[in-house]
């Protein structure tokens, strides 16, 4: 049986990160990296940019083979792991054969959520996870001319933009009031609907899909109210969900996702998980939660690496804040923190600055004078210094107002004096 | 080991919110006067200015933030570079900036970031009060770094001190193809020389009487020369030891050619016997033997300026330096070396003493600028064929109290001493810019011809 000291399960940014930091602490110390794909690590997130030919599905690799070589890492394709084995520290893949370990981290990432839609099963349909989805949906594109894309998340809404630009007619259906609610309010979303809407994009919110049906080469949709969409494309993105399957039985304790303490541990002691698998300690919240987005991944790989290699600077996560960038048409969202809505009332200030003929919108979130959230859509700031001003509560103090009134530049002012 | 890189520095006190940095890079980047297209950004902060900028970083989190692989940190020039071919422009390179280095450009149409300009940052250039500094002493970590350190560890000197500095460099860059005499002074007093029947370095080292440290060493250079072997004769030496007491046998050297690289380490007195004054204290200092009293003020001499008699002796090679410069010390050091191979070579290298001058243990580096700043201390040097040459430019120094309120041995000075020592600095920065307008042999020949 092969053996590692650090086995880490999954390539993409949690994986890396977390094999970065170990490798800052331990150069020597044998790693090995498992990937269920037949590739050079890449991220998810580039995928819709393969979709719309943006991306070069050959240029997205993340690291080379060189940086294996030069960081002594044994980097294994195609090797789907499909058991975990905590009492006897070992893994086993789907080919049968078993890796041990002295200390594993679980960086598996999460897969579309299907959602019960009667005849979804029996039909062809799209979903965008891998790099091969991506290329098979960008071999689609010269041949459709109507596309259905189920959900108006961001993977949603990014596919529809690209299906849009590659010349296709394309609808979203979201069952909630407005697409992208995880992120933004529903002012801010109904700007980024009017976009899409005038860039010839359906968006047909707070409506679901009661049942698909094959026709032709296509598919066929009866929505809940009664009408009908007819596609030679589907693609459902209605979500995703952390991979956790292949622990039942293992000893490690999964919820929604897998649990995880401030140092991404599970509650076996030699075993680590990270991004999108994770479930751990919210920022604002006394749950523990999914955080499915890259930068969290970045920083919650780097805190597991961290404690696997027993590094002495290893740090407690601060807990997960929500926040996101959204491009779409060449304008752009931004997303970090949460909305007053998520907050006890008590001291809590809203300011909007909107502009509808700039198409510009801004909503900072104060609490107890410190942030708690900020918006925005074409309004230009940093979402990493709101991000580090939410984890460090500065209080804004006498800089409140012009917080309010100039972020972008107060932030900057308040980094030089609080973190350089 | 890693590599160290060029920087952009930023002096916060200096900066008077002009944004002509701004202009220039928005000009050299974007040909456009609008400064929201700059790379480096200018912030009032209070009654000041602050600074976004890439800061380069060493472990990028916008790289590792990216998933197009499109920014990447150069191994060569230490630039996070990024790759408009791979760019996708979904702004989570900005999520994982927490220094506002890299943002989204509206007019461009994606993010924009410090490239440093392939090493001439037109905002450096365009930056009048001086705020803005390139800083490449990297180039001394990267060619000297991976050189033996000649010296054990574990040196005693006082918390602060930068004599350790000055020799763990020194006999780096000179390497081990070395005999080293320190003379009874700081430098064997921290352990260099031996202890418990070690010495404290990895290459010959011995301890001459405070008298005789340059004609022991002329003897020990032509000792090997005449074995055919080409051995560096070095002296690590206190000020005391080499103006003072040494002064006949390092004159006499210096006259006699001798093939001998000299280091006067300069703390301005005695400071390893309990801080007696040497001819090297300058006027005013508080030493043990020049004691602040009733009656007594410091000392009533000025100091002896040691450096400009060694150009009297016409050596081969004669230089002023501070740690405070380390670009500056480091092309001296490898002129003195140079030099050394032929003929007398001599380096004068201030040393602030955090113990005998009384200033906090980390302020030696600053004590040093400051030293500097104000023309108390000058920078140049001196070969026989292109005469003296300042290798600082002396205009515009700081006022001489700057420097004199940062030390507890000028505490006690009164007005009529403070004007003493700032006639003191003119009167010592007229003469060597006498010296510096006299034309070396070169020239002279040159005029001949």
């Amino acid at each position: 049986m092969q053996h590692a000291h650090y086995l880490i399960v999954g390539a993409s940014h949690a994986a890396l990160s977390a094999l970065h930091a170990i490798r800052l602490h331990d150069s020597a110390g044998d790693v090995t990296v498992l990937t269920r794909d037949d590739s050079l690590p890449y991220s998810p997130t580039v995928l819709p940019y393969v979709v719309s030919g943006r991306s070069d599905p050959g240029r997205v690799q993340l690291r080379d083979e060189a940086y294996f070589a030069e960081h002594k890492v044994n980097y294994l394709r195609g090797a789907k792991v499909q058991k975990v084995n905590a009492a006897a520290n070992a893994v086993e893949l789907a080919d049968g054969s078993r890796i041990g370990f002295d200390k594993l981290l679980l960086a598996t990432g999460a897969a579309p959520l299907l959602p019960p839609i009667p005849g979804l099963a029996g039909l062809r349909y799209h979903v965008l996870r891998t790099l091969d989805d991506a290329v098979a949906l960008r071999e689609a594109l010269p041949r459709l001319k109507r596309a259905l894309v189920l959900g108006g998340g961001l993977i949603g809404m990014h596919a529809a933009e690209n299906l849009a630009k590659g010349g296709a007619q394309v609808s979203v259906v979201e069952l909630q009031p407005h697409v992208l609610s995880g992120y933004f309010d529903a002012e801010a979303s109904s700007m980024i609907e009017q976009v899409f809407a005038a860039k010839g994009v359906r968006l047909l919110t707070g409506a679901s899909v009661a049942a698909v049906a094959a026709q032709g080469d296509g598919c066929r949709a009866a929505l809940a109210d009664g009408s009908e969409l007819e596609a030679d494309l589907l693609l459902v993105a209605t979500g995703v969900a952390p991979v956790t399957d292949f622990l039942l039985g293992s000893g490690v304790e999964t919820e929604r996702g897998v649990l995880v303490d401030a140092q991404m541990r599970t509650n076996v002691a030699n075993i680590w998980a990270a991004g999108d698998v994770a479930q751990a300690r919210g920022f604002f919240t006394s749950e523990r939660i999914i955080n499915g987005i890259l930068p969290d991944a970045v920083d919650q790989g780097r805190i597991a690496g961290m404690a696997m290699a027993e590094d002495p600077g290893a740090m407690d996560y601060a807990g997960g804040v929500p926040l996101n960038t959204y491009s779409f048409f060449g304008q752009q969202a931004l997303s970090v923190g949460v909305h007053e809505s998520a907050l006890d009332p008590a001291g809590v200030e809203v300011k909007k600055q909107i502009d509808v003929a700039e198409n510009r919108y801004l909503k900072i979130v104060l609490k107890d004078r410190r942030l708690a959230g900020i918006f925005g859509v074409n309004s230009a700031f940093d979402p990493g210094i709101m991000w580090e001003l939410i984890l460090r509560a500065i209080d804004l103090g006498d800089e409140k107002l012009a917080f309010l009134r100039a972020p972008q530049q107060t932030a900057r002012a308040l980094m030089s004096r609080n973190w350089r | 080991m890693g590599a160290a890189y060029e920087t952009i520095h930023f002096k916060a006190e200096l900066c008077d919110g002009c944004n002509d940095c701004m202009t220039a890079c928005a000009q050299a980047k974007a040909r456009s006067d609008d400064h929201q297209q700059s790379r480096i950004q200018i912030v009032p902060s209070g009654e000041g200015f602050e600074l976004a900028i890439c800061r380069q970083c060493g472990d990028p989190e916008c790289v590792l933030n990216c998933p197009a692989a499109a920014l990447s940190k150069n191994a060569g020039s230490g630039v996070i570079d990024w790759d408009g071919s791979k760019c996708v422009n979904c702004l989570l390179c900005t999520v994982g900036c927490a220094y506002g280095g890299i943002a989204y450009d509206a007019a461009a149409g994606h993010v924009i970031k410090c490239d440093m300009c392939e090493g001439a940052p037109a905002c450096v250039k365009a930056c009048a009060p001086g705020a803005l500094k390139h800083v490449k002493t990297a180039r001394i970590y990267n060619e000297v770094g991976g050189l033996e350190d000649l010296f054990a560890p574990g040196l005693s000197g006082c918390q602060g001190c930068n004599t350790e500095l000055i020799m763990r460099h020194t006999l780096r860059r000179i390497g081990p193809d070395v005999v080293v005499a320190t003379p009874p002074g700081c430098i064997p007093g921290m352990g260099s020389v031996g202890y418990n029947g070690l010495t404290g370095t990895k290459v010959p080292v011995f301890h001459p009487l405070l008298t005789n440290t340059a004609s022991m060493l002329a003897g020990v250079r032509r000792h090997y020369k005449r074995q055919g072997r080409n051995v560096m004769a070095v002296a690590l030496a206190g000020d005391g030891g080499t103006a003072d007491v040494g002064f006949q046998s390092l004159s006499g050297a210096a006259e006699r050619g001798e093939e001998i690289l000299y280091i006067c380490v300069d703390n301005e007195g005695y400071m390893n016997t309990g801080m007696q004054r040497s001819g090297c204290t300058p006027y005013g200092a508080w030493t043990s033997t020049t004691p602040v009293g009733e009656r007594a003020h410091g000392k009533t001499q000025d100091a002896k300026n040691l450096p400009l008699l060694m150009v009297m002796h016409d050596c081969a090679y004669v230089a002023t330096a501070s740690t405070a410069f380390m670009e500056d010390l480091y092309a001296k050091l490898e002129r003195a070396i140079e030099a050394a191979k032929t003929g007398f070579a001599y380096l004068h290298i201030y040393s602030p003493c955090t113990t005998g001058w009384r200033f906090p243990s980390d302020q030696n580096i600053e004590v040093a600028r400051k030293a500097v700043e104000t023309n108390f201390v000058l920078l140049w040097e001196f070969t026989p064929a292109a005469g003296l040459q300042l290798t600082r430019p002396a205009e515009n120094a700081l006022p001489i109290d700057a420097y004199l309120r940062v030390l507890g041995k000028y505490r006690h000075l009164d007005p009529d001493q403070v004007a003493h020592i700032e006639r003191s600095v003119v009167t010592n920065l007229g003469r060597i810019q006498m010296l510096a307008a006299v034309k070396g042999t070169n020239s002279a020949a040159a005029g001949r011809a």
